[in-house]
């Protein structure tokens, strides 16, 4: 059984050890921040906060108070804040553990393709590309293969990239991988899911 | 000399000119100066270009300048929310420069610093690293990034003195501080100027120095995405 969204989530929290300052990206990073647990994890919003809490209760919303995906969330007893050069300061100097985030493509040098799509509505690259050159580990976190069956874990990546060379471990719908010298090496593996059912939709060199 | 204006009209009364560059704090909704926005509307000014990080949405923030034509070119890293900003842009109406966030903050900041150019590894082998200097050190590859000199900046903060010294609340200082310190003019508009010695110097986020008009007015604050959890039954 490949993992659900909630599984993947949950594996991704795995990575994360006590203490860590990580960033979370939006989509099933976000999910993340459910599955940490008893450890002490500080949740970094690019826009200015370290400290992330929760939604507020309905009614307690402060338009002074949002995260990097402009919606509004709610402080904690441990909540810096602070502006955007000095967001983006500490994690262009390697101060943030982790960065867990989504992507189109990646491939087996570790570059990664997450923010656009030529041809198609252009949004922006926001905080990614900076966040994926300074954090200290990026773990992709995203379905093994597009809804047609074609896979995104490439040799080398087709779309712009995010970043070249920046990705240290993708977990998938059906597998964990690290990006090693020549290719990616199988970590893990879903329930049920053989080495044979990854090869299929793999189209990055696995090596051992 | 002084700083404090009557109203956003006045405050902006002889620093505006067709073709300018505005450095503009706020991230999506939060933060920004939505009265120095409206005033620059009325004013008419024509052929602007934004050092901002969003453009806002369609009928608020830069957006409300969309609408009128008035912008002819963002530096933004994230455009996603506002439909008039994609037609105009896929139209050929409106310039684009997509600037990673961090590497927009750092421009404003090192242009309000009196650095030129600096280098950083965002971006390197990327299409916003094309065509700009590159440099190893260490034996890592960092591209070089300019600083954002602005001709006005127009910031957003929570509470002032009649000097300019200013507090933000919260998410809103974001790109507020770093877009200050970069205007060769800097107006600001803050919800509530304070009496001087009202403030903590120990807790003043930006200096007054950086601040050359201030008014203060009603803002509406606009929530862009409105999410909450239930409460516990």
């Amino acid at each position: 059984m490949p993992w659900t969204r909630d599984q993947m989530a949950e594996r991704a929290a795995a990575e994360l050890e006590d203490g860590m300052y990580v960033n979370l990206g939006i989509g099933i990073p976000t999910l993340v921040a459910n599955y940490v647990g008893d450890k002490d994890i500080t949740l970094q919003s690019e826009n200015g906060m370290l400290g992330m809490g929760p939604f507020p209760y309905e009614g307690e919303e402060d338009p002074d108070l949002i995260n990097a995906g402009k919606q509004t969330i709610t402080e904690l007893r441990r909540t810096a804040y602070f502006d955007s050069a000095t967001s983006f300061a500490m994690i262009r100097g390697g101060k943030i553990a982790a960065a867990i985030l989504g992507a189109m493509e990646v491939d087996e040098k570790g570059d990664l393709a997450n923010w656009m799509i030529p041809g198609k509505l252009v949004k922006g690259m926001g905080g990614a590309m900076d966040l994926v050159a300074g954090v200290g580990r990026v773990i992709v976190v995203m379905d093994h293969a597009n809804k047609h069956g074609e896979s995104k874990v490439l040799k080398e990546c087709t779309l712009p990239l995010t970043g070249k060379g920046v990705v240290d471990r993708i977990i998938t719908n059906l597998a964990v991988l690290d990006v090693v010298e020549g290719g990616l090496k199988l970590v893990e593996l879903a329930p049920d899911v053989t080495e044979e059912d990854v090869r299929a939709v793999t189209e990055a060199t696995l090596v051992d | 000399m002084k700083k404090v204006y009557e109203s956003a009209s006045s405050a902006l009364d002889g620093v505006l000119h067709d073709g300018m560059l505005i450095a503009a704090g706020g991230f999506g909704l939060c933060g920004i100066p939505e009265l120095l926005l409206s005033a620059i509307k009325d004013a008419g000014t024509r052929d602007l270009t934004f050092a901002s990080n969003n453009a806002g949405v369609d009928d608020f923030g830069i957006g409300i300048l969309l609408q009128t034509r008035q912008v002819k070119k963002m530096i933004s890293s994230y455009v996603g929310e506002n439909a008039e900003f994609m037609r105009q842009y896929l139209s050929g109406e409106l310039d684009l420069e997509f600037n990673p966030q961090g590497t927009l903050a750092e421009r404003m900041r090192a242009g309000g610093a009196g650095i030129p150019g600096f280098y950083t590894k965002t971006g390197v082998g990327t299409v916003v690293a094309e065509g700009k200097p590159h440099m190893d050190f260490d034996g890592e590859t960092y591209v070089m990034e300019r600083g954002i000199v602005a001709d006005l900046a127009i910031v957003k903060a929570w509470k002032a003195d009649p000097t300019g010294n200013a507090i933000f609340r919260k998410t809103a200082r974001n790109f507020n501080v770093p877009a200050a310190t970069c205007g060769k003019i800097c107006v600001m508009e803050v919800e509530e100027i304070v009496e001087p010695g009202t403030l903590d110097p120990d807790h003043i986020h930006l200096p007054g120095i950086y601040v050359h008009r201030l008014i203060q007015g009603q803002h509406e604050k606009r929530i862009e995405q409105r999410t909450t959890r239930p409460r516990a039954a």
